[in-house]
């Protein structure tokens, strides 16, 4: 095994491949793209479902008093942070920079913990609000939908950040097995492109979720 | 396989321990092992064909279940849970564990061959992907043997028969086993589709431009972008409902505000590419029978190409055509109604490629060509009836009677399992390397044929005379007793013919009385023509360099300059990646997981729920254990030295 392994250790030239991009690369785009249509489903739902519990039954859902804006601007703020911490790993790796990538995959990681820390605050806050509560199924115990889609849809952009975080950590700590190198960032690109692209869903989520209740 | 010209790099001498089987196996790895570890692109095509023939042969006696019980008036062969649970399992597997991998398996063997490939672009990856499948096969089947047994809510689902509120049997864990079923079905679905769109895109051999590229590939790369723009539609709609049914969401409970016509769109924005998922793959491979069996080129390439890609676009916009008895209001209505009728006509333009291409061809009625024949035939029929439905005052008669019934059976096994089978008979000589044999082909199409339009041509009369799907008995009297006869007589026919065309199938694997196959048995057009029969594991032997669009035609007769060229035999060999368990390792995670997600609750002394999560959660470790030793052990690989023109 170990004999194939070292035959392959000096093949370090990129492969071909009949576009040019490389393949891993073409995989992850071709996953993004299916991943908005998850997002489209979800926002859509969010969408026709918000209001209706209000217009069927009377039942007014004042969404006003049980949001916290100031602490989802806060952590909308810190996720686009992060984005820059991940381009930053991004090119240090290409530059060959291993201390300076490790740093900004710390960044990186730091700041999706906060936002998924917020994240958590959030739910327990919205859910046990006195008064106010939020809870999948009913607001201030009457039935409302308004919870079902905004904990589902919410819930899934939380998933894809942790996910996330978890695959840079899996980064993180390779990076202390000595073996990390430019041949890696082609993977840690396409984590970047995974991370940006969670980040842009939040920046629709936030004024189609969030602002919106202020609004209209 | 002639592998004494094949020299391997130096095999280790191991010794054997009993641990020695969950080491990675390399290329010395045999019989189960070999299978159940393999990541070439071939075998796993295989697997995928030999389950979807198996789910065939089930979901075709549950078929025959329900002919039979409508044999008569008020018949009672089975009760009406019975009869419903039957309609639904015969469905949703026909769809899902049927017609979509055996679609899967034609992508899997033919395309990377097709293209000049050594493999897809992530062969563990592809092998994931069919142990989701079959994780997702066993899910659903699992269904009969728990509390209120197989889901009874039809193929499509629809709230609130998926409510809990609604629930014939207390605590019926049918649709929770669908509902995972499918999604697992659907990750298997899109992991595959993802592989084949990079290696469409990025492992084309050189000189092989999109423009060159065989229809079928195309119909790849058409269905594998429709699987993932339309599955997650889906997907959201399952998880949604899962929420639903076990964690008091009210996304459809219209009692408490939810909307069940949510269900119906989300459902149909992926149903409707889901009817083109299943018969584009048909229409690729008839699109490469036809013009071998006239000895022509595929009249209009471009066009059929363009014409498959315009309906695969279109397909996103036409779902509420399953709804137009909803009450949409008149604008979406009449908008629907409009969109439908348009995408009759790229599938027409398609029809008239295909005449156009046998136009003035040397025709050979060999059974491939007639099952391509067939397709053509009985897919228009499906077609026209088609039209009628997307004519809304029309289709308010048609909704939920037999007609829909018949439209659909013409597209799906006229269309679709002709073009399948149609497939089979045209590459199973490449696959095995022994010819099947004409006689018995000739017999399963007849019986096939005959059986088909005597099943479900009488199925338009009855609709039109009003019988309504998805019921469990009629009354004598309406004219509906002879018609049900002649239909049920029909569809033992058509089961009899392809229970032969699947055993026929499968035994052409051992049978060593056929004959051998040859290079190009068929005198076809595209480049695995070029290789052996079977194809050798490593498929090319140097890579070739393509010149024109029907290669191994031109080969034979093109001029000099439009002949293959072929990359110098590297010195380095032929790279091949070793065997790997995590894949299946990976997917018996994400079944345990499943597993536990359906047992996780269960009714307290007082009648509270009791949530208990350790299952899912040792499935998930295994499964996120299985990616992280994946990831760990790379693609290793070991190198082939085949000689000089061995392929
Ligand atoms: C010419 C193209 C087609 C048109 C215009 C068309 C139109 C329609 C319409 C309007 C319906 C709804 C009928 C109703 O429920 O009242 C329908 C049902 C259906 N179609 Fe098609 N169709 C076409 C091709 C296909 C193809 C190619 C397939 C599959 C391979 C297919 C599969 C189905 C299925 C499975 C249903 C029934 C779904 C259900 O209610 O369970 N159709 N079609
Ligand atoms: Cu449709």
């Amino acid at each position: 095994m170990s004999e194939v392994v070292a035959a392959h250790a000096d093949e370090h030239h990129e492969p071909y491949t009949s576009t040019g991009i490389p393949t891993k690369k073409v995989l992850m785009w071709a996953f993004l793209g299916s991943d908005c249509m998850f997002f489209g489903t979800l926002i859509s739902t969010h969408l026709i479902y918000r209001k209706i519990s209000a217009t069927v039954n009377g039942k007014y859902l004042d969404i006003e008093k049980i949001f916290d804006i100031e602490l989802t601007s806060f952590s909308t703020f810190i996720l686009l942070a992060s984005s820059l911490f991940m381009a930053l790993a991004v090119s240090a790796i290409h530059k060959g920079n291993l201390t300076s990538t490790r740093w900004m995959l710390f960044g990186t990681i730091i700041f999706g913990a906060i936002f998924l820390a917020c994240q958590v605050y959030e739910f327990t806050h919205f859910a046990y609000a006195p008064g106010h509560e939020l809870t999948l199924s009913t607001y201030q115990g009457e039935a409302h939908v308004f919870g079902s889609t905004f904990y589902v849809l919410t819930g899934t952009h939380g998933t894809h950040v942790a996910i996330g975080v978890f695959w840079l950590l899996g980064w993180l700590a390779y990076s202390f097995t000595g073996k990390m190198s430019t041949a890696d960032a082609m993977d840690i690109e396409c984590c970047g492109l995974y991370w940006h692209f969670v980040d842009i869903v939040w920046i629709i989520i936030f004024p189609v979720v969030y602002l919106m209740e202020y609004a209209f | 396989m002639a592998t004494e010209s094949v020299k391997y790099v130096s095999p280790e001498t191991k010794s054997k321990t009993l641990l020695d089987i969950f080491r990675r196996p390399d290329q010395h790895a045999t019989g189960i092992v070999d299978w159940l570890t393999t990541i070439d692109h071939k075998k796993i095509g295989l697997l995928y064909g030999l389950v979807a023939l198996c789910s065939l042969i089930f979901g075709g006696i549950q078929a025959l279940l329900i002919r039979s019980q409508l044999w008569g008036p008020n018949m009672e062969i089975l009760s009406q849970r019975e009869y419903n649970q039957m309609f639904t399992m015969h469905g949703t597997i026909m769809v899902f564990l049927v017609i979509m991998p055996l679609s899967a398996a034609f992508f899997n063997f033919i395309m990377p061959l097709q293209i000049g490939a050594r493999d897809v672009a992530f062969p563990r990856m592809n092998a994931l992907s069919l142990w989701c499948f079959v994780a997702g096969a066993i899910i659903l089947n699992m269904s009969w043997f728990f509390t209120g047994g197989a889901p009874a809510i039809g193929w499509f689902a629809y709230s609130p028969l998926t409510d809990t509120g609604f629930e014939e049997v207390t605590r019926d864990m049918g649709p929770d086993f669908w509902v995972f079923g499918i999604q697992v079905l659907g990750l298997a679905s899109l992991l595959a589709s993802f592989n084949f769109i990079a290696t469409i895109i990025n492992m084309r051999a050189p000189g092989m431009t999109l423009m060159r590229m065989p229809v079928f590939c195309w119909m790849t790369l058409v269905v594998s972008f429709l699987i993932i723009l339309a599955f997650p539609a889906i997907t959201i709609a399952l998880v949604e409902l899962m929420f639903d049914r076990n964690y008091g969401t009210n996304f459809y409970d219209f009692l408490e505000g939810g909307k069940p016509h949510l269900w119906q769109h989300l459902f149909w924005i992926f149903g409707h590419p889901e009817v083109y998922i299943l018969i584009l793959p048909a229409m690729g491979i008839v699109s490469e029978v036809i013009p071998t069996f006239s000895r022509k080129p595929l009249f209009g390439y471009g066009l059929v190409i363009f014409s498959g890609a315009i309906i695969g676009f279109m397909g996103f916009a036409v779902w509420s055509h399953h709804m137009f008895t909803t009450g949409m209001g008149i604008v979406a209505t009449s908008a629907f109604s409009m969109l439908t009728m348009l995408i009759a006509i790229p599938t027409g333009v398609k029809i008239f490629n295909w005449i156009g291409t046998m136009w003035g061809g040397k025709i050979r009625f060999d059974t491939p060509m007639l099952f391509a024949l067939g397709f053509i035939t009985m897919f228009m029929v499906g077609g026209f009836t088609g039209i009628m439905h997307s004519s809304v005052p029309v289709d308010m008669q048609q909704q939920d009677t037999y007609f829909v019934v018949a439209h659909f059976h013409y597209v799906l096994i006229g269309g679709a399992l002709f073009g399948l089978f149609c497939g089979f008979y045209f590459w199973l000589p490449k696959m095995t390397g022994k010819m099947l044999n004409e006689k018995m082909g000739k017999v399963v199409f007849t019986l096939m044929f005959i059986g088909f339009n005597t099943t479900f041509f009488p199925m338009h009369y009855l609709g039109m005379i009003g019988q309504p799907r998805r019921t469990h008995s009629y009354n004598a009297g309406h004219g509906f007793e002879q018609w049900n006869q002649i239909a049920t007589i029909g569809a033992f026919i058509l089961g009899t013919g392809i229970l032969i065309g699947v055993i026929q199938f499968m035994r052409s694997f051992r049978d060593k009385s056929l004959k051998p196959a040859g290079k190009n048995p068929w005198d076809a057009r595209s480049l695995e023509w070029t290789l052996s029969s079977p194809v050798k594991e490593y498929n090319f032997a140097r890579t070739p360099i393509i010149k024109a669009r029907d290669q191994a035609w031109e080969n034979n007769y093109g001029p000099r300059d439009l002949h293959s060229e072929k990359e110098p035999l590297d010195h380095h060999g032929v790279h091949m990646p070793d065997h790997s368990w995590y894949p299946l390792f990976t997917a018996i995670g994400f079944l345990v997981l499943v597993i536990g997600m359906l047992f996780h609750s269960s009714v307290g002394a007082e009648g509270e729920i009791i949530r208990n999560y350790t299952v899912a959660i040792i499935g998930g470790i295994i499964a996120i254990t299985g990616m992280i030793m994946w990831s760990l052990e790379g693609p290793g690989g070991y190198h082939l030295f085949p000689e000089e023109d061995d392929e």
